[in-house]
C-alpha cells in the first residue's frame, strides 16, 4: 500500500509541518502517564455527561461512548481557507441543484445529469415539484465529509444534505480539551467553535415563513430517545434554547403546526428536523411511521412552517449523483470546483462496471444509497471469498454501486495502546446556509480510525473522534 | 413548556421519591423483625411491608410467602415489579434522558450516576449487610437528586412541576403507612408501661424519618395519637400530609401566577388543604381514622389526575 501523508510529519517522515510544531514539542515533553491519565479523565467526563450513541443491531450495547482521542488535529489558517471557500462553493451549487431538480430541471434537459438517476432515486420526492421554499434554501445544514491525501489535496468523500449529525461531538470535544489541556491551548491561537449554536439558531430563524411573527418559534424534532443521535438532539436543543419535540408533542390544525404545552397550543414556525423524510408524515410518506406528524406536509406545502432541511434533499446525498458534482458545480456557477471529487466509477455504466469488476481487489465499492460505512467493500482489505461474494452482488444490481480507488487517507498522531501513532482521519465540517449568509465554524468533526491501518472512521465501526483546531494566522 | 416535558419532570420526581420511601420501609421492617417476638407481637412484618408499599396483590401473584428474602427482592431489585426501587430508578433515568434539556447538569449527574451505580447491584444484595448499604445508598441518591434540584434549578414551571411530583408522591406514601398501620394508632391502643406497640410506632416514625422530630415536637414518649397528629396535621413535619399540601398549593399557585390562569387542580388542592387545616385529631378519631386516611388517598389521587388533565396532556 502507498505510504500515507502524515499531517504532523509530512510524507516519509519529512520535517514536522509548521502547524504542528508546538504540538510536537509538547508531545515530546509530556510524560506518557499524564496522557493516559487525561485520557481516562476524558472518558469519565464523557460518560458522566452522557454523550452516548446507539449502534443499531447491538442489543447489549444500547448506549456506547465514541472513543475520544486527546491529541488534536490541526489545520493551518491557509489550509482552512481552501476548505472553507471550497465548501461554500459546493453547498451553494447543491442548493441551486436541488432547486433546479424540483422546478425547471434545466440540468436534466441539458443532459448533464441523467434524468433516470433522479427520478428513479428513492430520495427524490415528487411532492416537492414546484414547491416554493423560503429564500430558495433547501439545505440549511450540510455536513460535507472531506479527506486529505497530501499537503495540497482535499477530496470531498460524501455530501450529507439530509440530517447530518456529529456537531455535538465537535462542540463537546473542544470543551473537554479546554478542561483537560489548558496548557496546550495557551501555546496556540485556536479559532473558536462555541458560537455554532448561535449561528444555527440565526440560520433557522432567518428562513421562517413570511407569515410568522418577528420572533419565530423554532423547535428541534427528534425521533426520540431510541435514535442513535438522541444525545445530540437534546444537546443541540439545549444550546439553541428551543424545545426538543417528538411527533406526539405536535398537532396540525388548519395547516398550521402547534405543539402541546402546559399553557395550551403554541404555533411553530421552523422545525429543525432530525428525522428522515420517510418518517415525517404518515399521510404523505411511510404510513406505518409513528415518529412523524400527520398533516405536517400539508402545513409545509401551504407555506406555514419551514422544515430544515427541506424535504427531498437526499438526492444530493446519493453517491451516483455525487459523481456528477464537479459538473454540477460548473453548470450552476460556471466555476471549477475548488474541492475535488474522489474519482468515481459508476457501475451503472457498462465500461465503468467492467473496469470495476477487473479491479475489485484494489477499489472501494459503496452502495449508492448507503451511509454509515455499512455494506461496502474495501478491496485491498477484503478476503478473496468476500470479493467474490461482492462481485456476485455487484453483477446482479450494478446500478446500486459506485467504486473509488482506495485512497491513502492522511494520518494524524493518535493516542493508542502502543503509544502515540499515526492513524487515518477524515473531517466533517458543518455548513450553515441562511437567508443572508453562509457560515462555517472553523474546523468540524475529525473522525479517526483507531485500528492500525484501518480506513473506516465511522463510529458504528469502531472509529473515534478528535478535536479539530484551525489555527489563527 | 412542552406538556410531555412537564409530565416527565413530574414523574421523575415521583419515582425518586418512591424509591426512597421503599428503602425506608425495608429498613424499618428489618429493624422490627430483628426484635424478639415478645416486643412486636405475632404479625408478619414482611407482609405488612408489602401492603405499605401498595403492591400486595402483585406480590402474591409471584410469591406464596412474604419473608425477608422475597419481599426485599420484590421491593428492591425485581424487574417484574414496576414499582421496585430498581424499576423506579430505571424509569427516573429514562424520563431524565427524555428531558435532558430541562434538567440542570447536577440533576442529570445525580440521576445518571445513580443509574450507573445501580448496575453494581445487578443480582440483588448477597448479604444483609450489603442490603443495608444498598438501602442507605438509595436514600442518599434521592437526597442528592432532591438537593441538586433544589439548589440548581431555575425557579420556573419546570421546577414547580418537579416539586409537585415530590409532594403528591410523598403525601401518598405517608398516607399509605397510616392506612396500613392505623389500628396501632388508635388512642385505646395505649397501654401503660412498656406497650407492646412501642416499637411499631417507632418503626412508623422511622419510615418517614420522623423519630427524632417527634421528640422535638412533643417532648415526651411515644403516644399513638401524637404519632398520627405528627404525620397528618403538623405543618412543621416535612412528610406530614399538611406540609405536603402546603407545598402542593404553593407550587400550583406559582404555576397559576406565571400562566395567568387558575384551574381545577388549583381549586382541588386548596380544598384538600383547607380540610386538613380545619381538622383536629380528636375529630378525626371520632369519625374514624381509617376512613379519613382512605378518603385522603382517593383525593390525593384525584388531584394527581387533575394536574395531568390540566397541564400534562
Amino acid at each position: 500500500m502507498v505510504v500515507a501523508f502524515d499531517e504532523m510529519k509530512g510524507l516519509n517522515g519529512g520535517g514536522v509541518r509548521p502547524a504542528y510544531a508546538e504540538l510536537n514539542r509538547w508531545l515530546s515533553e509530556v510524560p506518557r502517564d499524564v496522557l493516559d491519565y487525561r485520557r481516562k479523565e476524558a472518558e469519565l467526563l464523557f460518560r458522566r455527561i452522557g454523550i452516548t450513541f446507539a449502534v443499531y443491531g447491538e442489543a447489549e450495547a444500547q448506549e456506547r461512548l465514541i472513543p475520544f482521542d486527546v491529541i488534536p488535529r490541526i489545520l493551518s489558517a491557509a489550509e482552512w481557507r481552501i476548505v472553507e471557500t471550497g465548501l461554500k462553493q459546493r453547498v451553494k451549487a447543491i442548493n441551486l441543484f436541488i432547486k433546479d431538480i424540483y422546478n425547471a430541471r434545466e440540468i436534466l434537459r441539458a443532459g448533464v445529469v441523467p434524468a433516470d438517476l433522479i427520478f428513479r432515486n428513492p430520495a427524490f420526492r415528487p411532492e416537492m415539484s414546484g414547491q416554493k421554499v423560503p429564500h430558495d434554501i433547501y439545505v440549511h445544514v450540510a455536513g460535507i465529509d472531506i479527506v486529505r491525501v497530501d499537503a495540497e489535496t482535499f477530496y470531498v468523500l460524501e455530501d450529507n444534505a439530509r440530517t447530518p449529525s456529529g456537531v455535538s461531538y465537535m462542540l463537546e470535544n473542544r470543551e473537554i480539551m479546554l478542561r483537560l489541556f489548558p496548557e496546550l491551548f495557551s501555546r496556540h491561537r485556536i479559532a473558536p467553535v462555541e458560537n455554532y449554536p448561535d449561528e444555527l439558531l440565526a440560520t433557522l430563524k432567518s428562513v421562517a415563513p413570511s407569515s410568522s411573527s418577528s420572533d419565530p418559534t423554532v423547535v428541534l424534532l427528534t425521533p426520540g430517545v431510541y435514535n442513535s443521535a438522541y444525545y445530540e438532539h437534546s444537546f443541540l436543543a439545549d444550546k439553541l434554547g428551543v424545545e426538543l419535540v417528538e411527533g406526539r408533542d405536535l398537532f396540525v390544525k388548519d395547516d398550521i403546526v402547534f405543539m402541546r404545552t402546559t399553557q395550551g397550543p403554541q404555533r411553530i414556525d421552523v422545525i429543525y428536523r432530525r428525522i428522515d423524510d420517510d418518517y415525517l408524515d404518515p399521510l404523505t410518506f411511510r404510513p406505518d411511521s409513528s415518529l412523524g406528524l400527520p398533516g405536517m406536509m400539508s402545513a409545509y406545502q401551504a407555506g406555514n412552517v419551514t422544515l430544515a432541511n427541506a424535504v427531498g434533499t437526499g438526492i444530493a446525498d446519493d453517491k451516483a449523483v455525487y459523481s456528477f458534482m464537479p459538473q454540477i458545480v460548473k453548470f450552476y456557477l460556471g466555476e471549477e470546483p475548488i474541492l475535488k471529487n474522489v474519482p468515481t466509477w459508476r457501475c451503472r455504466e457498462e465500461d465503468h462496471l467492467a473496469h470495476v469488476l477487473d479491479n475489485l481487489h484494489e477499489l472501494v465499492v459503496k452502495e449508492v444509497h448507503g451511509s454509515g460505512g455499512y455494506g461496502m467493500l474495501i478491496g485491498p482489505m477484503a478476503s478473496k471469498v468476500a470479493i467474490e461474494q461482492f462481485r456476485a452482488k455487484l453483477k446482479t444490481a450494478p446500478k446500486n454501486f459506485i467504486a473509488q480507488p482506495t485512497l491513502s487517507l492522511s494520518t494524524c498522531p493518535t493516542c493508542v495502546d502502543e503509544g502515540v501513532a499515526p492513524r487515518h482521519v477524515d473531517l466533517r465540517p458543518f455548513v450553515l446556509t441562511g437567508r443572508e449568509r453562509t457560515c462555517i465554524v472553523p474546523g468540524g468533526l475529525t473522525r479517526v480510525a483507531l485500528k492500525d491501518g484501518s480506513l473506516v472512521v465511522n463510529s458504528s465501526q469502531g472509529g473515534g473522534t478528535k478535536d479539530t483546531w484551525v489555527l489563527d494566522e | 413548556m412542552l406538556s410531555r416535558t412537564a409530565d416527565n419532570l413530574f414523574w421523575l420526581s415521583r419515582y425518586v421519591e418512591r424509591a426512597e420511601y421503599l428503602a425506608r420501609i425495608l429498613e424499618a421492617t428489618q429493624r422490627l423483625t430483628a426484635l424478639p417476638l415478645a416486643y412486636v407481637g405475632e404479625t408478619n412484618e414482611w407482609a405488612t411491608a408489602v401492603s405499605t408499599a401498595g403492591c400486595a396483590s402483585a406480590f402474591f401473584e409471584v410469591y406464596d410467602e412474604a419473608n425477608e428474602e422475597n419481599v426485599t427482592d420484590f421491593l428492591a431489585f425485581s424487574t417484574a415489579n414496576s414499582s421496585s426501587i430498581r424499576s423506579c430508578f430505571e424509569q427516573a433515568r429514562s424520563n431524565a434522558r427524555a428531558v435532558r434539556t430541562a434538567l440542570t447538569m447536577e440533576m442529570w449527574d445525580a440521576i445518571n450516576g445513580t443509574w450507573l451505580e445501580l448496575k453494581r447491584y445487578g443480582n440483588g444484595a448477597t448479604s444483609r449487610e450489603e442490603c443495608s448499604r444498598f438501602l442507605r445508598w438509595v436514600q442518599e441518591s434521592s437526597l442528592r437528586y432532591d438537593g441538586s434540584a433544589y439548589r440548581t434549578m431555575l425557579r420556573n414551571d419546570a421546577y414547580w412541576f418537579s416539586r409537585l411530583g415530590v409532594y403528591v408522591e410523598r403525601a401518598d406514601n405517608t398516607a399509605r403507612i397510616l392506612d396500613v398501620k392505623y389500628h396501632l394508632l388508635l388512642p385505646d391502643n395505649e397501654r401503660i408501661g412498656g406497650p407492646l406497640d412501642y416499637f411499631q410506632w417507632a418503626a412508623i416514625l422511622r419510615s418517614v424519618s420522623a423519630l427524632t422530630a417527634y421528640h422535638w415536637v412533643y417532648r415526651e414518649s411515644l403516644k399513638p395519637w401524637q404519632v398520627a397528629d405528627l404525620l397528618i396535621l403538623k405543618d412543621e413535619m416535612p412528610r406530614s400530609l399538611a406540609s405536603c399540601y402546603e407545598n402542593i398549593v404553593r407550587y400550583l399557585d406559582a404555576i397559576a401566577g406565571a400562566y395567568g390562569r387558575q384551574g381545577p387542580a388549583q381549586r382541588q388542592a386548596r380544598g384538600i388543604r383547607t380540610r386538613l387545616q380545619n381538622s383536629r385529631m380528636d375529630g378525626i378519631f371520632q369519625r374514624g381514622l381509617h376512613e379519613y386516611i382512605g378518603e385522603f388517598i382517593t383525593e390525593n389521587n384525584r388531584l394527581g389526575g387533575a394536574i395531568t388533565q390540566q397541564f400534562l396532556l
